[in-house]
């Protein structure tokens, strides 16, 4: 079995990303999985940028992984960065025509002058890059091949000069390591026989499963991290009929989206936290007018302008409570790229079914991180429309009829005889405007109670690990690969550890957790990147009586990073030895 | 079926107007033009913002959208893009339109959608009692301005003209015929239309003996297509000029939101598989 991280780092714009990138493909297209994490300079040009990708044989790859097993270092800085995150036994290779590293037996070197070969041999550069990839096939064994696939894919339209010396310095990287170096490591990334894994980052797989479960109308303000989605769908929502806006600001953009759904289209938005901030009107809108909509939130550590290019799990609270009076909606959090897919294909069912808005909370991280996916099966995806009244319905039609599951047949402009004014006042069943308390709390009601449905679909949690814990982490989002990597790792070690992942936040799944604990859990970590500890505050909120004696242990981090595997694992060791 | 007559358009809900409000002039040339073009009552939605002109989407027939303050307008864009078929009416006052949704009147321009947008300016804030708007004169006396305003006021016409929206024009409520002249020509119109109605408000800020000396028609020499001129005829300060300042035709969003998705090669067809293929 190999499971090894490799990490680029270089000069922002020398191609450092590019290069990783490559090989991340590569990989893929080895039938290898991938899992990558980078980091971007603040600034637009130059600053270092870094890469890193973990690269398996195994199914289900789970986190970016502990520590680095090579570090391929272009020049000193991403040395100096970096080099203390390199595993002992780990491999550097580096320019030595840039720097030298400093002398110690704790990590394999292999000196390789990128600089040298690329300027000597092919004149340019720039092909430092591909000298660079050609050592590492050499190195560690992925096929040339398939980098010279992905070099005429990338390169082809630029003619065979230009292909041809990509090609000559890929080799020339490749001779380099035969001729001078001896493998001392034993790193081995070869291909699996298995088929070949889509790459796709978080943001990407987000809007194919919108795509696919039917998205029509997109508007959107740009805004990092949720941007990659409004240039996604602008190329790709239009091939299926769709409709692309980029809007004034998020208000105008929610308001699109809002008007769509009243016409019978499914419609969403994407943002971040400033961005949602300014949504929250249209949000109670939305509740009011019992609307299908839904609302991406890639979460970016705040507040206010914050920390726009690292990740944070701390919108929680506010997708939850956003807005003036009491407006219940649905809160989804992704889990990971493939939940990517299949979650926002999930929140539009549900904002269809149960005429609700649903936000759904990614966050920086997971919106550009990628990773390996098989193709999805598009003909095997279950996609469900809103209830639309019936002909007898139509007659005698009530927008906001009382029905056993509290969700009333919804009409749409141009179906005849249907007519309603939807509206954020206060409403009768049928529409019409009304101030009179007892109404008032039997809507709300209405409102509240058509929701409890979401708590009955089937793939609300995920558990894992050992079934009957002792120790339960309990985290949210993004955090469900790293969190299910550590319990492994702590399972193995004879800890009696398990984990309940919720994807649906919000109505909060008491009934469901509260089982899970009383079968003897008697301590919960809830490990989640903000500042505060949300989750663990909603949790403790939401113990049943009989599970009141349970520890809740929060693990907040509001730093930008996400966890790795050995954080958790330490957190799990020390409340399984604290009533051992 | 035969055509629905003026009275038909409207619905059995009583209008929360105060008697003698201008809305009820805007509403009746409103159903008179839906009677003259013989529009589709189920193919018709009227999106409106917060104020008591907002209030008027249920009392006509058809699909209303009564939302919230200040959006109107990219509400009802979202409506035309979902469905182009449906004819689009947004109306509200001129604090939904000119204070609170101010930002997004340009970029209705930039896009040109085809939606009538009828604003019932009176000057005043009368659903929270006669506070001064964007439109009401400097000095203007309220109780939230007890020394009288110190901010000028807005020139609707005159901002409609400089974010050339395709067509441009002021009415008056108490002059029905004209205003449902103008109103069946801007339904007509392919882009967006604003037609800034002058509605007074009996009950805060009763200009009905003030007004109309100072109203004017629009000469009929005039040239719509001539938007010097037009603001000429905006930017005088003795008359109010009445009548349609500017008309311009140029390509609709909804035929250039075509034009993208015929660009991409729709097939009309949904092809995730294809898209999956960039990602192998």
């Amino acid at each position: 079995m190999s499971d090894y991280v490799f990490r680029f780092g270089g000069e922002g714009g020398e191609g450092v990303i590019s290069t990783g990138e490559l090989f991340t493909t590569a990989c893929a297209r080895s039938g290898l999985e991938i899992y990558t994490f980078r980091s971007y300079p603040a600034e637009i040009k130059g600053g270092h940028a870094m890469i890193q990708v973990r690269v398996a044989d195994k199914n289900i790859l789970l986190s970016r992984g502990d520590g680095v097993d090579v570090l391929l270092a272009f020049n000193k800085e991403a040395y100096d960065r970096h080099y203390k995150e390199l595993k002992d036994g780990g491999v550097l290779v580096f320019d030595n025509t840039d720097f030298l590293p400093d002398e110690d037996t704790r990590t394999i070197k292999y000196p390789i002058p990128f600089n040298k070969i690329a300027m000597e041999e092919i004149g340019v550069r720039l092909t430092k890059n591909m000298v660079s990839l050609g050592s590492l096939s050499e190195l560690f064994g992925v096929p040339q091949d398939k980098f010279k696939e992905l070099i005429r894919e990338k390169f082809g339209k630029k003619g065979e000069a230009v292909l041809e010396k990509n090609f000559k310095a890929l080799e020339a990287g490749a001779k380099y390591v035969k001729e001078n170096l001896k493998k001392q490591d034993k790193v081995q990334v070869q291909p699996t026989g298995r088929q070949p894994r889509l790459v796709l980052a978080g943001n990407e797989a987000l809007s194919l499963g919108a795509i696919a479960a039917g998205l029509r109308v997109y508007a959107g303000y740009p805004i990092t991290p949720a941007s990659s989605i409004l240039e996604f769908l602008a190329k790709e929502l239009p091939k299926v009929g769709g409709v692309v806006i980029q809007t004034e600001d998020e208000i105008a953009a929610l308001g699109v989206v809002l008007g769509s759904s009243f016409a019978g289209k499914k419609a969403m938005t994407a943002t971040s936290g400033p961005g949602f901030s300014l949504m929250t009107e249209m949000l109670g809108l939305a509740v009011m007018a019992e609307f299908p909509a839904v609302i991406v939130n890639a979460q970016r550590a705040g507040p206010s302008t914050g920390m726009p290019t690292k990740m944070e799990q701390a919108d929680l609270m506010m997708s939850i409570y956003a807005g003036h009076g009491e407006a219940p909606r649905v809160v989804l959090g992704l889990t990971s790229v493939e939940d990517c897919f299949y979650g926002m294909i999930r929140a539009f069912n549900i904002a269809e079914t149960f005429q609700t808005p649903v936000i759904v909370l990614t966050d920086q991280g997971l919106a550009q991180r990628e990773a390996s996916l098989l193709k999805p099966d598009v003909l095997g995806i279950e996609v469900v429309d809103r209830k639309k009244p019936t002909a007898e319905e139509m007659a005698h039609y009530e927008r906001f009829k009382i029905t056993p599951d509290n969700i009333s047949p919804m009409a749409v402009p141009g179906m005849p005889d249907a007519f309603y004014s939807a509206t954020g006042i206060e409403h009768t069943e049928a529409g019409e405007l009304n101030y009179e308390p007892a109404n008032h709390n039997k809507m709300m009601n209405k409102r509240y109670q058509k929701l409890q449905g979401v708590l009955k679909l089937p793939w609300i949690v995920k558990t894992y690990g050992l079934e009957k814990p002792e120790v339960a982490v309990i985290g949210w989002g993004s955090g469900e690969g790293v969190i299910r990597e550590a319990v492994d790792i702590a399972n193995k070690e004879g800890l009696k550890v398990g984990a309940l992942h919720p994807k649906i936040l919000w109505p909060f799944p008491s009934e469901i957790i509260n089982k899970y604990l009383a079968q003897g859990v008697k301590r919960v970590i809830v490990p989640e990147l903000n500042f505060s500890g949300q989750f663990a505050t909603l949790l403790k909120a939401h113990l049943a009586n009989g599970n009141r004696n349970i520890d809740v242990i929060s693990m907040a981090k509001g730093g930008g990073i996400p966890w790795t595997p050995s954080e958790i694992v330490n957190k799990i060791k020390e409340a399984s030895k604290i009533h051992v | 079926m035969s055509k629905m007559t003026a009275a038909q358009y409207k619905t059995k809900i009583e209008p929360v107007w105060c008697p003698g409000c201008g809305d009820f002039g805007v509403l009746n040339a409103l159903c008179n033009s839906l009677s003259a073009r013989d529009v589709d009552p189920k193919n018709t939605v009227f999106v409106s913002g917060i104020g008591c002109s907002g209030r008027l989407p249920p009392y006509v027939k058809s699909y209303g959208f009564h939302t919230v303050h200040g959006r109107v307008l990219p509400i009802a864009t979202g409506i035309k893009v979902a469905n182009p078929d449906l004819t689009v009416v947004a109306v509200g006052g001129d604090g939904d339109a000119f204070a609170i949704g101010g930002g997004h009147i340009p970029h209705m321009s930039r896009r040109n959608p085809s939606i009538v947008y009828i604003v019932m300016d009176n000057g005043t804030y009368g659903l929270t009692k006669g506070q001064a708007s964007p439109t009401g004169p400097l000095g203007m006396k309220t109780a939230a301005s007890p020394y009288g305003t110190i901010e000028p006021p807005l020139n609707p016409i005159a901002m409609a003209l400089a974010y050339d929206i395709s067509f441009v024009a002021r009415a008056y409520s108490g002059k029905n015929k004209e205003l449902e002249a103008l109103i069946t020509r801007a339904m007509n119109h392919r882009g967006f239309s604003l037609i800034d109605v002058i509605s007074p408000c009996i009950t805060f800020y009763n200009t009905y003996k003030d007004l109309p000396p100072q109203l004017a028609a629009i000469p009929e020499t005039h040239d719509v297509k001539d938007r010097s001129k037009a603001f000429e005829l905006a930017l005088k300060e003795d008359k109010i000029y009445l009548g349609l300042f500017y008309e311009n035709d140029r390509p609709t969003f909804e035929e250039r939101i075509r034009g993208v998705v015929d660009q991409s090669e729709s097939s009309g067809i949904p092809r995730l598989d294809e898209i999956f293929l960039d990602f192998a």
